[in-house]
């Protein structure tokens, strides 16, 4: 299983990126082989829309499950679709939200904000 | 005679100063284009509303023809569209609309569709025409409606005022367009220099003659004033900071229907205006 997490810097032991969007990076981190890859994300620096096309990159790295602490509506529609899980990450690091995960003790994440979309401020 | 109203920010006067002057003109027309929260209807009140909706064109993929090449996904610079599970997802809020994905699908599979974002009412108060764009919320652009505005203005000389939304962006932009003359109203503080300045600099770019309105005076020193005075920009009149009329204002009534005081300075503002304009 592939596991997707937006990433602050190139390092499993970095903390979790706070915004999905427009995170830098994603780590794909793969349960199987241990492999780790981290992939730069397009959307960082897109005017409008980041979620969704950050969306499409984790859609497109063929994860099962996404590890963030947020997530705005239109970006969770386009992964709910592909059947990826959203998990709500923890305090800690890249690799502790991984750990946490795979002992089961992520919950889903269920407070889907309404997105940010230029203006308004919080949630 | 097309008289756009702008400033940099909104609670200047804008609606204010557009509704009063509409109605110190008589047979006029008044074009609220502030499509995010129109007010001017609140003043006017206007009689046998009719109202039609505008709508823009969003992509409709037929799944059927869709190979999945993701070129519509990689064209579309707005993020609106994304490929998942074999299917085309649209975002419809953030489209706006370039049409760009259906001249782009290799397989023909885009087609275009109708989506409603807001509707423009057309009313009557006395002698003013009062028509207001109202866009749905949570749209991207208020431009398409601003479009379907100024198409109401009559093609006699009958004076049509303008109520721009606050700003300086595209969407003022739009609404200037037909203009002949701008005027600015402004606040007496240095936060309102500020936003005079983005409006200042927006009209001359586009090359619309302008004044400015002084509005909410006090006694004692004006830095809207000064900015005026230092860059040469003619001032059309002064607006007290007054109970009288934020009193008629407060209570949604047209300050030169109510009041002679203010019935003559709005005519008489009116009058510098149609002066500037024919010079």
């Amino acid at each position: 299983m592939k596991i997707a997490v937006p990433a602050d810097e190139k390092s499993l032991e970095s903390g979790v990126c706070p915004s999905f969007g427009r995170a830098p990076y994603f780590l794909v981190y793969d349960t199987e082989t241990k492999e780790s890859e981290f992939i730069d994300n397009s959307a960082a620096t897109s005017q409008g829309g980041a979620g969704v096309k950050a969306a499409q990159t984790i859609v497109d790295s063929k994860s099962s499950a996404l590890l963030t602490p947020r997530c705005g509506e239109n970006a969770a529609v386009a992964i709910k679709a592909a059947n990826i899980k959203i998990y709500k990450t923890i305090e800690g690091s890249i690799m502790d939200n991984i750990n946490a995960l795979l002992e089961g003790k992520l919950s889903e994440l269920e407070d889907i904000h309404p997105g940010f979309h230029g203006h308004q401020g919080g949630k | 005679m097309n008289i756009a109203v702008l400033s940099g920010k909104g609670g200047t006067g804008k609606t204010l100063v557009s509704v009063n002057l509409a109605a110190a003109a008589g047979k006029s027309t008044y074009i609220d284009c502030d499509v995010e929260e129109p007010n001017g209807h609140l003043f006017f009140k206007p009689q046998n509303v009719e109202s039609k909706y505008v709508s823009v064109k969003i992509p409709l993929v037929d799944e059927s023809l869709c190979n999945g090449c993701r070129k519509c996904v990689d064209f579309c610079k707005f993020n609106a569209l994304a490929y998942v599970s074999s299917k085309v997802l649209l975002f419809d809020v953030m489209c706006h609309s370039c049409g760009g994905c259906s001249l782009l699908c290799p397989q023909k599979a885009i087609s275009e569709r109708d989506k409603s974002i807001g509707e423009i009412q057309r009313g009557i108060s006395d002698d003013v025409t009062v028509v207001s764009g109202i866009m749905n919320t949570g749209e991207a652009s208020g431009v398409p409606i601003i479009k379907g505005l100024l198409e109401y203005i009559p093609k006699s000389e009958e004076p049509t005022f303008i109520d721009c939304p606050p700003g300086s962006a595209c969407i003022v932009m739009e609404s200037i367009r037909d203009a002949d003359y701008c005027v600015l109203v402004a606040e007496p503080t240095l936060f309102g220099v500020h936003n005079l300045n983005m409006v200042y600099n927006l009209v001359k770019l586009f090359g619309k003659p302008y004044g400015v309105v002084l509005n909410k005076c006090l006694e004692g020193y004006n830095p809207s004033e000064e900015f005026c005075i230092k860059n040469g920009i003619n001032i059309l009149g002064r607006i007290p900071f007054d109970n009288e009329l934020g009193t008629l204002n407060s209570n949604a009534l047209i300050s030169v229907r109510e009041s002679e005081k203010y019935r003559a300075l709005f005519s008489s503002l009116l009058e510098t205006i149609k002066k500037e304009v024919q010079a």
